[in-house]
């Protein structure tokens, strides 16, 4: 479902990913973890077609990325650092608006449902303006899956989550896996991926310097193996 | 510490620097000496500013023209050298179109007792100056490189695109802008016969503006390569 | 076909949202009315307009109105999708992107062709001019479509830059002259009755850049609001 081939992001003379090899099948959740600032951001938002790559080749849901991208953002759904809201306007309006966006002809049951399911039924019509940052961080998961993608492309999903919607967040992640949807899910917090998922891949410097599977997460010397592998890949690269 | 190397300045270069030189010492040669006085309606003496007026204002647009071109070509091809190449080209666009002004100004005083008129050719010179001052202006507030560039070079084809229709939308009113060359208003103040020498003048003129041009071009791109480059090992030094 | 509906479903998603968040608030349209009322008042004193010189004279401060009062709603209409970054959301959408750009220069129409629906009438009271006249409208209508288009591409390009504010005027003005000079000459035509013959030539080019900008638009928002 996400499938990305050598590729190389430069910001002016600035490299920020490099060799960037990456396969997230459908029903698979992937975490990709790494320190703030290994270019985690940036690959999701190239997968998510907002960057267009210097090098490689990237293909989403089947489509070719920058060629055929607006068939490829029909299938995605992503999850940035930013809300993307409108404030001044309710939940329920912004949804809408994005329902619309995607071409959904009656969003209304599903946004409800949504709205239920994130626990903000009770706001629905209130503007985005006064929600706290949780609320606002669960109206914008509300609106990531609102279109049913195929692919779900999240930027550290769970912060300013309570412990509930986290408990929510990660059935609802699971759910959409087994179901086939692929997800990729970036996060420098490791619990948040021995939980959830089925693959580790780590991103430093803007490599993809190691993967672990569901075997080695589980296993309680996950963490220090972690440790290790990111001081390699770290020292490995300034002596680059 | 690396030695410091100078890079040569390439043979053809020098020969145009010393090739412009000449010409522009022949041409003011041509211009006091070789053309005739024209009639004191004209100007008289002062009309002798005609011929660097026309050649810069001619060499100044296709400057532009130039600007936006290559503007163009970054845009299918991005490519930093591109992009120095216009930036340069505005900037020599930008003191020739401004000699036109200025020297238009200066013969005017005598022939149409004011500095200024409000006529279409008049107007849109100026209207043009200040669309590419906007250009640098719009550079000079982007950080980003790549977005400088290609807002450069979008900035730089409206403007060119917009001139003429300036320049058409003001002609409908009468011009009294003398016009030597192409058809016009014949009572227009400041016309004058050319005789043959003014014409060997004046394209005398045009030709060495025009080589002169192309020597400061050539410097100006070559001043933007080498910063370029400089740029460049910085990084790599910044990152080592 | 149906690539097309998705097209203009979400042209007029962006115009509908646009216009709600502007009724929620209500702060862009009352800034702007204001902002013409000021412009007007301040022409009065600086022209010293006498019953004669006000009906030759009207086209051109009604058109300085417009081109002033314009860039509040094109900064504005910027600047909320700058702000929670919800220019991405729009990035997102399932469309090509000129299909944004269309959205935010319908709306900016709308908000123009407000304030000259307001502007007339009060400008006409103040100086006791009629400017009730079907050609009148229509060169408000092509003019103000010309200056969005224009405006919104270049406000988006701003909106990335420092000092956003300032420099939006500063890259549009120049490309507005052939718009505004048109649009003031075809303006005076209409309200002083002359005769076809003299307003076709202006008229021509008004039609001219109401179709070029777009065009250029079409071509070269994708440019300006990919990464």
């Amino acid at each position: 479902m996400i499938t990305a081939h050598g590729v190389n992001k430069r910001f002016g003379y600035r490299l920020v990913l490099e060799g960037v090899n990456l396969d997230v099948r459908s029903g698979e959740l992937v975490a990709l973890l790494g320190p703030n600032g290994a270019g985690k951001t940036t690959l999701l938002r190239i997968l998510a077609s907002l960057i267009r790559p210097t090098l490689g080749e990237v293909k989403v849901a089947g489509f070719r990325l920058p060629l055929q991208a607006e068939l490829a953002r029909a299938q995605v759904g992503f999850l940035g650092h930013h809300p993307m809201f409108y404030e001044d306007l309710s939940a329920v309006q912004n949804l809408a608006f994005y329902a619309g966006l995607y071409g959904m002809t009656r969003p209304e049951a599903r946004i409800k449902q949504l709205l239920k399911l994130f626990d903000l039924l009770s706001r629905s019509n209130e503007q985005v303006r006064t929600f706290s940052r949780g609320m606002q961080q669960r109206l914008a998961l509300a609106r990531t899956v609102l279109h049913r993608p195929k692919v779900l492309l999240l930027d550290e999903p769970h912060s300013n989550l309570d412990r509930e919607a986290v408990a929510t967040l990660d059935e609802l992640l699971r759910g959409l896996a087994r179901k086939g949807t692929a997800i990729l899910l970036a996060t420098h917090n490791l619990g948040h991926a021995q939980r959830l998922a089925h693959r580790v891949e780590m991103l430093a410097a803007g490599h993809l310097a190691e993967s672990w599977g569901r075997g080695k997460l589980a296993s309680k010397q996950f963490v220090p193996m972690y440790d290790r592998a990111l001081r390699r890949a770290q020292r490995g690269i300034i002596h680059g | 510490m690396a030695p410091v190397v100078r890079p040569p300045k390439p043979r053809l270069l020098r020969l145009l620097d010393f090739t412009a030189a000449a010409l522009l010492i022949a041409a003011t040669w041509m211009v006091f000496f070789y053309a005739p006085s024209a009639q004191a309606e004209a100007g008289g003496e002062t009309q002798r500013i005609f011929y660097f007026h026309v050649s810069a204002g001619w060499v100044g647009m296709a400057a532009f023209i130039t600007a936006a071109l290559a503007g163009l070509i970054y845009l299918i091809r991005p490519n930093t050298k591109w992009d120095v190449f216009s930036v340069a080209a505005v900037e020599i666009g930008l003191v020739y179109s401004f000699i036109n002004i200025a020297t238009g100004s200066i013969w005017a005083r005598p022939v149409w007792n004011t500095w200024w008129t409000w006529d279409p050719r008049l107007v849109t010179a100026t209207v043009m100056e200040l669309t590419f001052l906007a250009y640098l202006l719009l550079r000079q507030s982007i950080e980003s490189p790549e977005r400088r560039a290609r807002f450069g070079a979008i900035y730089a084809l409206l403007g060119s695109l917009t001139v003429p229709l300036t320049y058409l939308s003001i002609r409908i009113w009468r011009t009294i802008h003398p016009v030597v060359i192409g058809s016009g208003d014949p009572t227009a103040k400041g016309t004058f016969d050319m005789e043959p020498q003014m014409l060997h003048t004046l394209l005398f003129s045009l030709l060495a503006f025009t080589i002169f041009g192309i020597t400061l071009l050539w410097h100006r791109v070559r001043l933007g390569w080498l910063a370029d480059k400089v740029e460049q090992a910085r990084m790599k030094a910044m990152r080592s | 076909m149906a690539k097309f509906r998705t097209y203009l479903t979400v042209v007029t998603q962006i115009v509908r949202k646009d216009l709600a968040v502007e009724w929620r608030s209500r702060q862009l349209l009352a800034s702007m009315l204001v902002f013409a009322l000021l412009v007007i008042l301040i022409f009065n004193f600086a022209l010293e307009l006498d019953a004669r010189a006000r009906s030759e004279l009207s086209s051109g401060v009604l058109w300085a109105t417009f081109a002033f009062a314009g860039t509040l709603g094109l900064n504005r209409s910027m600047a909320i999708e700058k702000d929670g970054q919800a220019m991405d959301g729009l990035l997102l959408a399932p469309v090509d992107r000129s299909a944004i750009y269309f959205g935010k220069v319908i709306g900016n129409l709308l908000y123009m062709l407000i304030v000259a629906l307001f502007t007339l009438p009060v400008y006409g009271v103040l100086y006791n001019v009629n400017l009730f006249n079907g050609g009148l409208f229509l060169v408000i209508l092509l003019g103000a479509w010309g200056y969005s288009a224009t405006g919104t591409l270049l406000a988006a390009m701003a909106m990335q830059a420092r000092s956003r504010e300032v420099l939006l005027p500063v890259l549009l003005f120049p490309l507005l002259i052939p718009v505004l000079v048109s649009a003031v000459r075809t303006s005076s035509f209409f309200l002083e009755g002359l005769e076809s013959v003299y307003i076709w030539p202006n008229l021509n080019l008004l039609l001219a850049y109401a179709v070029i900008m777009p065009a250029l638009g079409y071509m070269f928002f994708d440019f300006i609001v990919e990464e």
